[in-house]
């Protein structure tokens, strides 16, 4: 049944995602080594990173600030927060102990709206450190079995991270998908993340569960490297499907972390939770609260850019399409929506501009490098009948290719010279005169008639008439024929 | 000779920081086994350093406020490029890449280190025979014990191998040896000085101090070391106003406290110095007063488990992955059981596991939660004492000096010299311990002065009062 | 507290103890436990936990990066290197 991810029977799907985001910092949560990925290894370190004895901790001022765009951004309320250890074993993790928040966290209590008006509860957003990268040598495709050692590369440790925990409140597999892409929109949007999945700068686990109506949560199994949307998906209904077949076959679902498998298209046990972890949270002695006050707060709040779901309202209402149209949707993600209310801005047509910016500017960037006065110029040829919309195609693909150009004197080199609706028109009659028996099978009904007319006409104007135009001239002269 | 006056004849050209330095290393020579009070020294660093400030004074250059004073350094202060063990296996050999923060503003300074001083393991110990190099002996009766765990570094200021010495303080660890070796030590208020690159033993009563011969030494090594540090998160965020422009003030019309409930267990040589401190300072205009601190008693137990919970964190780093020791094995896991039980001693394997136990997972509430009530209790009776008194006076130690082994194997024995000093690092408050005369065997006894918060002004006042009440 | 209890910590602590020490450690800490029992006596139910001796907020840095240590020194010191990496032992027993 559709409702619940094709899951049989009345079977509900529960999901809650924890979703970790590196900040886009100079520097790194805890000290002043470089917050950069792709250098070479350990190159971006320094006492604290290392875990070196007598190394202390200072917060970066700016990943507190992003946290709290995150937060705020979410609905969430910030206050007063503090720092735990979490402790634990685990060569990458250079102090045996990851500074996290714990029981006073920086954000709490707020909401992600989904595209289609749905709230997903965010029960917390929270500062913590990143772990550095293992190397497993030895073993194959990477993997720890069977390797020979492990390589310990620390640039990564201390980045700073926000994890957003939802509330369970996600139904269906394409809830999933569609929270983890409007969080990743909403992260870019306010500059607090580059939120690469592919990359690791975001980085989704999700808690999946099963039950049946008016019965208690299942046992739920969290899901762990799911490294893309389509992924997020494909875990989350795989384990659902897995979770409701254990359960028919009167088998009992066990509360472990599991691994997703991109390329068998499984989740694999991980871990189970009777090795449950002891971290002995205490409280960060090294570190002192953070207490946020009221103007910082506000400051960061008034500074915050327009959020993705209040930029597609405005995209829709400027270009008379709907919110969550495709080509809305898909423009406000690239962050072109500007450019497309830019050309409105230069007496161009939005709802062309929407069109030509959503099918021809995928491969450019939030400031597509064509001036926005170009589309504007095309759009009104266009809408002004002087070029057909294949015409304005090809136009516009010169424009692109040129980094901009006239599109008046483009369709004028191209010979796309305006065939006005009177000379379209004489030659349309002469077609008609020409093809008699064509034009008296269309009258009488048959559809393909036109066809042969039509095609008649682009003949004889070198394509340069508008197919639209043509029919409704033929269908204009049908009606009154005398 | 005080070491202002040093750094004056420094500065004046009158004597050399070199000759001043080599006097000291011939001294350091000479009982170099005997006290075994250096981990490493740091002869060809310290050399530099005193020539440096010769040729900045040939120059007309300023050599910095302690020119030509030598240091020694608790083997626990990160020094780049000199060994830095915390007197463990674990961290032989081990030379760090950066200086402590309290280092380079010795350099800065013109201060000349001139080696690292034996410790406890990991500051862990109120005697220095918890060293996996080998226990100090006290330089006053060498079949005796200097104190700990910064016993190093309180023999070698007692034996005039250094001018003056840096120690560590998270339950007594400057005071105690300070008294037990017949020398100033002063543990100031929480975040007075810079803990960046001090190994952390446990990270909220940890502070390091001077040991001098001197009240006024004591106060211009403080005056130097003290202030903001930016890499300390918990470092008071404020100039802390000159010691050594109090010392003369004097104690009239101040008021001493007698805590009426303290801890019994002071030996009665230990006491009677106690009470003719409190009569020195009467005789000087002081008014003593009664006052109760009820928790006190429970500073031991509070303690010994906020301590070794906090420890027991900060020394899971020491895992053989990026320095110090490792013991191969199979895998991972492995390693990290062998090396650290390889690499560590008794007694800090003893902590660790206290600490973990004290933080585990159904265990916090009942341990290490409950202290942090306790905790609070003690600072809060402190409080209302310090409203009554301005100061307190205490034993620093219950005992003089023991006898090197005659604690045995039982570890709660050694705790309990810690009894009167625990409390005021709990608490956060700064506290010193003066030489006051001698006890038994001639040992000297030290006097505790104990304030609140960032009142190391006064408790200067009444220290140097205390001292000239002797001469 | 047990030779179980203090086994299960000695492997939280990742502390390879051997029966003796595990039976001396046993004596020990239970007696300690034993000594630090005198605190149960307070009635604590209305204190606040004292966490940090001098109360500070907001203690923050600027987002400005400093120069970091040399990879070469550091790797130096290290037990064991490789490709400009820290080498460990298979990492098995321990979640990926
Ligand atoms: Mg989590
Ligand atoms: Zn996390």
């Amino acid at each position: 049944m559709s409702a619940h991810d094709g899951l049989p029977g009345d079977w509900i799907l529960v999901v809650g995602l924890e979703v970790h985001v590196e900040l886009a910092t100079n520097t790194k949560l805890f000290s002043a080594s470089p917050n950069r990925c792709g250098d070479e290894p350990n190159t971006n370190i320094d006492p604290v990173t290392l875990g070196l004895p007598g190394a202390l901790p200072v917060l970066n001022e700016h990943a507190v600030e992003l946290a709290m765009r995150i937060g705020l951004s979410l609905n969430c309320t910030v206050q007063a927060c503090t720092f735990h250890r979490k402790n634990y074993f685990y060569p990458d993790m250079p102090k045996a102990y990851q500074i996290s928040q714990y029981d006073q966290p920086l954000c709490v209590e707020g909401y992600l709206a989904l595209p289609g008006g749905k709230h997903v509860g965010i029960e917390r957003a929270h500062m913590e450190e990143d772990a550095g990268k293992s190397t497993h040598v030895g073993g194959s495709g990477g993997r720890v079995h069977g390797a020979t050692h492990s390589l310990i590369d620390l640039n990564r440790a201390g980045v700073p991270l926000v994890e957003i925990v939802s509330k369970p409140d996600i139904r269906s597999a394409e809830e999933a998908r569609q929270y983890v892409s409007e969080l990743r929109a909403i992260l870019v949007a306010i500059g607090a993340s580059d939120a690469k999945m592919e990359e690791g700068s975001m980085r989704v686990d999700a808690n999946v569960s099963v039950h049946k109506p008016g019965t208690p949560y299942g046992t739920r199994c969290e899901i762990k490297n799911v490294n893309s949307v389509r992924s997020v998906g494909r875990a989350i209904e795989y384990e659902a499907r897995r979770q409701v077949e254990m359960i028919e076959a009167g088998e009992k679902v066990r509360q472990e972390t599991r691994h997703w498998d991109e390329n068998d298209g499984r989740t694999h046990t991980l871990r189970t939770k009777e090795d449950a972890d002891d971290y002995r949270y205490f409280l960060e002695p090294d570190l002192v609260p953070v207490a946020p006050s009221h103007e910082w707060i506000q400051r960061v709040h008034a500074a915050l850019p327009p959020l993705p779901a209040q930029r597609r309202e405005h995209l829709a209402v400027m270009t008379g399409q709907s919110a969550d149209s495709e080509a809305v949707m898909s423009v406000v993600e690239r962050g072109q929506d500007h450019y497309v209310l830019a050309v409105g801005h230069l007496g161009g047509d939005t709802a062309r501009a929407l069109v030509y910016v959503k099918e021809a500017f995928a491969d450019q960037g939030p400031d597509p490098a064509v001036p926005a006065i170009d589309i504007a110029g095309l759009t009104n040829l266009e809408v002004e009948g002087k070029v057909t919309a294949t015409q304005a195609k090809a136009i516009l693909a010169d424009i692109i290719a040129n980094g901009g150009g006239d599109a008046a004197a483009i369709a004028a080199a191209k010979g796309f010279e305006a065939l006005d609706t009177g000379a379209l028109e004489s030659v349309v009659d002469q077609v008609i005169a020409e093809q008699a028996d064509a034009w008296a099978k269309f009258c009488a009904g048959d559809g393909k008639a036109m066809g042969a007319i039509v095609g008649a006409v682009m003949k004889a104007t070198q394509g340069k008439a508008d197919g639209k135009l043509v029919t409704a001239l033929l269908n204009q002269k049908k009606a009154s024929r005398p | 000779m005080g070491i202002a006056e040093t750094v004056a004849q420094v500065k004046s050209g009158a004597v050399k920081a070199d000759f001043l330095f080599e006097q000291k290393l011939a001294l350091i020579a000479s009982r170099y086994t005997e006290i075994h009070a250096f981990n490493h020294v740091m002869a060809d660093e310290a050399r530099a350093a005193a020539v440096a400030v010769d040729e900045a004074v040939a120059r007309g250059d300023d050599p910095g406020p302690l020119a030509g004073v030598t240091v020694a350094l608790k083997d626990n202060m990160c020094t780049r490029g000199v060994p830095t063990t915390c007197s463990s296996k674990i961290l032989e050999g081990w030379r760090p890449p950066y200086d402590g923060t309290v280092v380079s503003t010795l350099k800065t300074s013109g201060a000349i280190a001139i080696g690292k001083t034996n410790l406890d393991e990991f500051a862990m110990g109120s005697s220095t025979e918890n060293s996996a190099f080998g226990p100090t002996r006290n330089p006053l009766d060498t079949n005796r014990v200097p104190g700990g765990s910064s016993g190093g570094s309180a023999a070698s200021v007692a034996a005039g191998f250094s001018d003056v010495a840096l120690g560590s303080d998270t339950g007594g660890s400057i005071r105690q040896p300070a008294a037990l070796c017949g020398v100033v030590g002063v543990k100031p208020t929480y975040g007075y000085v810079s803990r960046y690159g001090l190994v952390a033993f446990a990270s909220s009563l940890d502070q390091i101090g001077p040991f001098t011969t001197s009240v006024a030494d004591a106060a211009l090594m403080l005056d130097v070391i003290g202030g903001h540090d930016p890499l300390d998160s918990t470092s008071i965020p404020q100039a802390h106003p000159s010691l050594v422009d109090v010392l003369g003030q004097g104690v009239e019309g101040l008021r001493i406290g007698r805590i009426t409930d303290l801890p019994e267990g002071a030996d009665p040589d230990v006491q009677e110095r106690l009470e003719v401190a409190f009569d020195a300072l009467r005789a000087q205009g002081a008014t003593i007063v009664d006052v109760q601190v009820p928790a006190f008693t429970f500073g031991l137990t509070a303690y010994y488990l906020i301590a070794p919970a906090e420890a027991s964190s900060n020394l899971a780093r020491y895992d053989g992955v990026r320095y110090g020791l490792r013991v191969e094995a199979a895998d991972t896991n492995a390693m990290y059981g062998a090396t650290r039980e390889a690499g560590f001693g008794d007694e800090v394997k003893r902590r660790i596991m206290l600490g973990t136990y004290a933080l585990s997972a159904g265990y916090y509430d009942a341990y290490y939660g409950k202290a942090l009530k306790v905790r609070r209790l003690i600072h809060d009776d402190f409080d209302r004492a310090y409203q009554q008194a301005d100061v307190l006076l205490t034993p620093t130690s219950p005992s003089v000096a023991f006898e090197i082994g005659s604690k045995g194997d039982n570890p709660l024995a050694m705790y309990l010299c810690d009894t009167y000093t625990i409390p005021t690092n709990l608490a956060g408050h700064p506290g010193m311990s003066v030489p006051y005369g001698t006890g038994a065997h001639g040992l000297p006894v030290g006097v505790q002065v104990l304030a609140g918060t960032l009142q190391e002004p006064t408790m200067f006042r009444v220290a140097a009062s205390l001292e000239r009440s002797l001469a | 507290m047990t030779a179980a209890d203090v086994a299960k910590v000695a492997r939280l602590a990742r502390l390879d103890v051997t029966a003796e020490e595990l039976e001396r450690m046993t004596v020990q800490l239970d007696g300690m436990l034993e000594h630090f029992a005198d605190i149960d006596a307070l009635d604590l139910h209305t204190v606040e936990p004292m966490t940090q001796p001098y109360p500070l907020v907001n203690v923050l840095r600027p987002d400005v990066v400093q120069p970091c240590l040399d990879r070469e020194e550091v790797l130096a010191a290290a037990p064991s290197a490789e490709d400009g990496r820290f080498r460990v032992p298979p990492i098995i027993g321990l979640d990926l």
